[in-house]
């Protein structure tokens, strides 16, 4: 198999945090606008995106262009596969152009594990149907690191439908391997209690108070409008029970800070207060996200 | 063409037999004596040394896509698969397009199977119309033109008054029915078994409660009805559980299980591996171990293969788009042996019935059909088999028209050596 990113699950802390400290590295300075570096010149990096994506594929564009690469984005409508080519179709023909990596968002779990293992380009994983969303979880645990200065011993909350989260998911795994304890929460159907055993010093919890008491983050996830029949509740409800409010966050560790993978749904999961207060790292993580997306294509991409 | 099959150890469990002996057929394809100095002159001779022979393997439990989906296996290729596999008989299930769900569609695989097949087909009509759940399908009409069972395999009757009626118009036939057992309310949109690994896939589970309520539905009415009730696939520890519990009340219910199910689990999946994707779907490793103790206790009558050939476009896709089944044909007797016979599990005598009399049971394999038992007079259906034989199964030489295997480069211990249908060889292995 290339060497791509498919996953969180499959790599160890050392690599994790090669990867994350690498990331400081690409992160702006203070007043200092980004030099363009030639760290990729000549290789050409596809952006593949069978789901609507406006902040990881413009986060992969921008990365991929300040190491020097050239971008092409495709997105799912308006390319062959809206004309009923086969995901190896197109992804045999994009080969056939020779990108020197494909970095691809799909909306089925193992969609990019699949292609990888009949391609030879690497395949960097933006999200994969419910499974994992790799870059994500890094950009994360970055962001939790400049604030927090550390990932072990705290108390992270995941809140939401985690059942259908690729950001929990890929989250679960990389901060567990490094000492975090995880609280994951939502309604029951939204939060089987299998998923505690998905990795160590995961627990669950079904009352919000409990989950957020003593956390030192709060990961908010996004309500997904598509999935609001599973979470056996009204919209209204949910917001009741499951969505973030100013009010929780007395309940958790005094310097909490609040984290959302973004597009937030100002009033279903979390407040406007909450989003919009200093607590808020949603436009850090957003930052973050372009040079912890550096980091990745320059492990993938330089020799 | 008379053959002799001489020096053989010779398996029959409906008779007992176990003995170095000659079977000898005659020209009308039926079995003329089995036994020690026999008299056989103009016969072609088949040195059986060191093999087994036993009656003809049934498989109670194929899909061989015609009409409809040829491109992914026809009647020919199909049988010609269950020769390769050993099987002189298999029941066809009538998920096809059209649904086997009339004499007409029922009619045409059999004159089908006469003209093309290698091995004897028996179709399984539909139990509704369409295999939509909601109306009778043309039962009576289908057993007149040869169905043996009825089954909406792939598509169970959710509506319990419509299986209500179905088991009794099949006990006044005298036909079993078939039920793959899913509450398909329960495993909507599954792909792979519930379970840990199913959590850090992303992919949605098909709770082994899917299974077992529909068992305890049709137990249920099986009892209601007094229907031969026959459970497809059986995959979880409670069916199998809720089965031997039928049985100790002396219901007319018995199992079936595949190969992959006591060979497989999920911890032996490769992740996103479509050749995995079948339903039900590969249980936890407690589940597969509950199976093979219930083949072990006779609660599990019968191995069928639930043999499902999709062909390769269909199954090089996004896991969760690709159809379910795999091919079961070529290698369930081999599977059979490593995880029953090899181990010491069951005796090789106790196989042979879990591939013959106990799925001739089943359908009732009697009279002009009577099958399964090495005796003057009967049809000379024979499997000859090695169970010691090493070799490795390649996919890509399968009969099938089709390649969805999860055992493809597997070394096996034992497999067919040569299969004969009515006094005919239709397959034997290279070299033989």
């Amino acid at each position: 198999m290339a060497k791509g990113l498919l996953g969180i699950e499959d790599l160890d802390r050392a690599e994790l945090e090669k990867i994350l400290e690498r990331a400081r590295f690409f992160q702006p300075q203070k007043n200092q606008s980004f030099h363009r570096l030639d760290t990729l010149r000549g290789q050409m990096v596809v952006n593949l995106f069978f789901e609507a994506s406006t902040r990881t594929r413009s986060s992969f564009e921008i990365a991929a262009r300040r190491l020097g690469a050239e971008t092409l984005s495709i997105t799912a409508s308006g390319s062959s596969v809206s004309k009923g080519e086969s995901l190896v179709d197109t992804l045999n023909t994009l080969v056939a152009m020779r990108p020197s990596a494909i970095v691809m968002r799909h909306s089925a779990s193992g969609a990019p594990h699949f292609l990888a293992r009949h391609l030879s380009t690497p395949i960097v994983n933006a999200g994969d149907g419910t499974h994992e969303h790799p870059t994500q979880a890094l950009l994360d645990a970055r962001t939790i690191l400049d604030r927090c200065g550390r990932l072990e011993g705290l108390r992270v909350a995941i809140i939401g439908d985690v059942a259908h989260s690729r950001v929990a998911r890929s989250n679960i795994y990389l901060l567990s391997k490094f000492g975090v304890d995880l609280v994951l929460c939502g309604p029951p159907s939204l939060a089987p209690r299998g998923m505690c055993d998905m990795a160590p010093r995961v627990s669950i919890e079904y009352d919000i108070r409990r989950a957020i008491s003593g956390a030192d983050v709060i990961m908010m996830l996004r309500v997904q409008l598509e999935r609001q029949h599973e979470a056996c509740m009204p919209p209204g409800e949910y917001f009741q029970f499951y969505g973030l409010r100013l009010e929780h966050l007395e309940l958790a560790a005094p310097d909490v800070i609040v984290m959302h993978p973004g597009p937030i749904n100002r009033g279903r999961e979390i407040s406007s207060e909450v989003a919009d207060s200093q607590r808020s790292m949603i436009l850090n993580q957003v930052e973050n996200g372009i040079a912890v997306r550096m980091a990745v294509l320059e492990r993938v991409l330089s020799q | 063409m008379k053959l002799w099959i001489r020096n053989g150890r010779v398996l029959d469990p409906a008779s007992g037999l176990d003995a170095i002996a000659d079977v000898l057929t005659d020209d009308e394809g039926r079995i003329v004596a089995v036994g020690t100095d026999i008299e056989a002159s103009g016969a072609e001779e088949i040195d059986a040394s060191r093999l087994i022979v036993a009656p003809g393997f049934i498989d109670i439990h194929v899909h061989l896509r015609e009409p409809g989906f040829e491109h992914a296996e026809t009647i020919e290729t199909g049988s010609a698969a269950a020769a390769a596999g050993g099987f002189t008989t298999i029941c066809c299930m009538p998920n096809t397009a059209p649904v086997n769900d009339s004499a007409t569609v029922t009619t045409y695989i059999v004159e089908r199977a006469r003209r093309h097949a290698a091995v004897n087909v028996f179709p399984i009509g539909a139990i509704t119309k369409g295999s939509a759940g909601s109306e009778l399908a043309a039962i009576p009409s289908m057993v007149a033109a040869g169905a043996v069972a009825i089954s909406d395999d792939g598509r169970p009757v959710m509506n319990s008054r419509i299986m209500r009626r179905a088991m009794e118009t099949a006990r006044a036939l005298d036909i079993p029915v078939i039920d793959h057992c899913e509450d398909l309310n329960l495993s909507e949109g599954g792909d792979m078994h519930e379970c840990l690994e199913s959590l850090k896939l992303g992919l949605r589970g098909i709770p082994s409660a899917a299974e077992d309520v529909m068992v305890a539905r049709d137990i249920i009415l099986a009892e209601l009805t007094g229907a031969r009730y026959h459970v497809a696939h059986i995959s979880t520890r409670n069916a199998v559980a809720m089965v031997a519990f039928a049985k100790s009340k002396g219901l007319a219910v018995s199992a079936e299980t595949t190969p992959h199910h006591i060979a497989l689990d999920t911890k032996c999946m490769p992740p996103y591996d479509s050749n995995y994707k079948m339903k039900p779907p590969l249980r936890s490793p407690e589940d597969a171990g509950a199976v093979v103790e219930g083949i072990v206790s006779g609660a599990v009558d019968v191995i069928a293969t639930d043999h499902a050939p999709h062909a390769g476009d269909d199954k090089m896709q996004e896991f969760e788009k690709c159809p379910f089944g795999i091919l079961g044909l070529e290698t369930a007797l081999p599977i059979a042996l490593e995880v029953l016979v090899h181990p010491g599990r069951v005796s090789l005598m106790r196989m042979v019935e879990l591939f013959t009399t106990e799925p001739a049971k089943v359908i009732g394999f009697e009279g002009p059909t009577e099958r399964a038992r090495l005796a003057p007079g009967l049809p000379a259906d024979i499997t000859i088999f090695d169970p010691e034989r090493r070799w490795r199964y390649d996919v890509n030489q399968s009969c099938s028209k089709s390649r969805n295997s999860p055992f493809n480069g597997r070394e096996f211990r034992g497999g067919p050596v040569a299969t004969i249908v009515a006094g005919r060889p239709v397959w034997r292995v290279n070299g033989f």
